[in-house]
């Protein structure tokens, strides 16, 4: 019974990092119709950098703040310079393109910090929560893991539903020419779109990055399951990509904890055959509009 | 108030516009009649700065916009109404109505004031918009155009799927904005007896050419360009 437990604590930690992944991915998925597969690279870059600025200040919290500002700036730049020039044309571009930027990325960081893993610090103690004798698999840091993505998922959802400039983000990524007549700044609001969504990968850059360690290709496999988490969500649906997270979280946890880790990949890969097999449009995504 | 000065527009080898000349004052509706691809749309699409033309000028308040961005065209008072489904399914009916007041700020008319021109929409204020029919839905596209206090109105067909009644109705409404507010109203309509009924001025497009620009009157009494390009 504490095994279950204990992998059960464990894949809700594991769930609220894939749903960052998965909440960037939906994020310019909704403004722009892209699937990011530059994303993973996106956020090794900015947890470099938010690690050279911790281990140069000793501040974790500095590191932080630096990797959400640099993931703004880095998605900002991103769309501004490269996706706005593939955001029209046929889809297929788009996607040739992020993998384009995944690749330089993953060079440039080679070059600059060289392929050798490096440890990052965690933000909290990793000593699991005693509970009656027994230690669990659930320590402060998974608690402020947790805590960190559902402070995220609130804060979006806050920004899209209560404030204006959510509005006009909702608008321009549901229809841009209708938006656009209504004297939205459609270009704006997806360069915000991918500004935001890079940051909200920066976070779950630094969130995993104690445990899997920061080298150029070490984020690859969380993108991976984070892009299973959105389609499992329906892609379109912030709420549907943090729940399909969790559900991917916990199944990968149960795999790897009882049938061994290295079927954990596989697990994730079964579970996204299974969705677009069975349900393509995935679970949450937004019912089709009445036609009149 | 509007005016339009031999417009050109071109898709590729397509010449949707050929020459287009038309005025509409404030106060007045000046219908846009003809079949389909007669350039009706193309018409409204390039005063709204969607398209762009090759040739030709187009004057809002005396003043060039041709080549103004969309934005600033919306924000000095040009409200263009698509056709269709122009309403955003996703967002709710209040969310539609707020995001068309949005850029004047606090400017913009209260919601209320569109809700007393179109009590039927109070009620699913916070339904999503995919729940309305298409008399609701047209009542909102035009609700959230008011709400801006814009001066020139575009209408792009909108009795398009109406019942009778309800085209009856929106026509009064239309005639009401141009007398109680002042507005332009530039109405593109394929309905085209309804749309004289409340015009005070028709202008007949084929194939991108203005063929006849007259009172309401004349061109009704006209029954060989009735039967070319009007279908009645």
């Amino acid at each position: 019974m504490t095994t279950f437990i204990d992998y059960t604590l464990n894949g809700i930690s594991n769930g609220a990092i894939y749903a960052a992944v998965a909440l960037a991915l939906v994020l310019i998925w909704r403004a722009t119709r892209i699937v990011n597969f530059a994303q993973g690279a996106m956020l090794m870059i900015t947890t470099y950098i938010a690690l050279a600025v911790t281990n140069k200040t000793g501040s974790y919290v500095l590191g932080f703040i630096v990797a959400l500002a640099s993931g703004l700036i880095l998605g900002a730049l991103v769309e501004r310079l490269v996706m706005r020039r593939v955001e029209d044309g046929p889809p297929l571009n788009a996607v040739i393109v992020a993998l384009g930027l995944y690749t330089l990325f993953v060079a440039v960081a080679g070059m600059i910090w060289s392929d050798t893993p490096r440890p990052y610090p965690n933000a909290f103690s990793i000593l699991g929560y005693k509970v009656g004798g027994t230690r669990l698999l659930f320590a402060p840091d998974d608690l402020f893991i947790v805590v960190v993505v559902i402070l995220i998922a609130a804060a979006l959802a806050a920004l899209f539903r209560y404030t204006s400039l959510g509005l006009q983000m909702r608008a321009a990524a549901f229809k841009p020419e209708v938006a656009r007549l209504l004297g939205v700044r459609v270009g704006r609001m997806f360069t915000y779109g991918w500004a935001l969504a890079a940051m909200v990968g920066a976070i779950a850059g630094v969130l995993v990055a104690p445990s899997v360690f920061v080298a150029p290709n070490n984020f690859d496999p969380i993108l991976i399951t984070g892009f299973v988490a959105a389609v499992l969500g329906g892609l379109d649906s912030p709420p549907g990509a943090v729940i399909g997270a969790l559900i991917v979280g916990l199944i990968t946890s149960y795999v790897s904890g009882y049938e061994g880790s290295a079927l954990e990949p596989l697990a994730a890969f079964v579970v996204l055959m299974l969705v677009l097999m069975v349900k393509p449009t995935g679970l949450f995504s937004a019912t089709k509009e009445r036609r009149v | 108030m509007l005016e339009v000065e031999a417009l050109h527009t071109r898709y590729g080898p397509v010449h949707a516009l050929d020459g287009v000349s038309l005025k509409v004052e404030a106060g007045h509706v000046t219908a846009v009649l003809g079949a389909n691809g007669a350039g009706k749309t193309t018409l409204l699409r390039t005063i709204s700065g969607l398209v762009r033309p090759t040739e030709g000028r187009v004057l809002l308040h005396g003043k060039d916009i041709t080549r103004t961005p969309i934005v600033e065209i919306v924000r000095s008072g040009c409200a263009h109404v698509p056709e269709g489904r122009g309403v955003i399914t996703e967002l709710t009916v209040e969310e539609n109505l707020r995001l068309g007041g949005l850029h004047r700020g606090k400017e913009a008319s209260p919601p209320s004031e569109i809700y007393e021109l179109f009590p039927q929409l109070v009620e699913r204020r916070t339904q999503p918009a995919s729940r309305l029919s298409g008399g609701e839905r047209q009542m909102l596209s035009i609700g959230r155009a008011l709400i801006a206090r814009p001066r020139v109105l575009l209408l792009d067909e909108p009795s398009l799927g109406l019942a009778p009644l309800l085209v009856a109705q929106l026509m009064a409404c239309i005639r009401g904005l141009a007398d109680n507010l002042g507005l332009a109203v530039l109405l593109v309509e394929q309905n085209a007896r309804s749309a004289l009924s409340v015009a005070n001025r028709g202008v007949v497009l084929n194939l991108g050419k203005v063929v006849a620009d007259r009172s309401p009157e004349e061109l009704q009494s006209d029954e060989q360009l009735r039967h070319a390009y009007l279908g009645f």
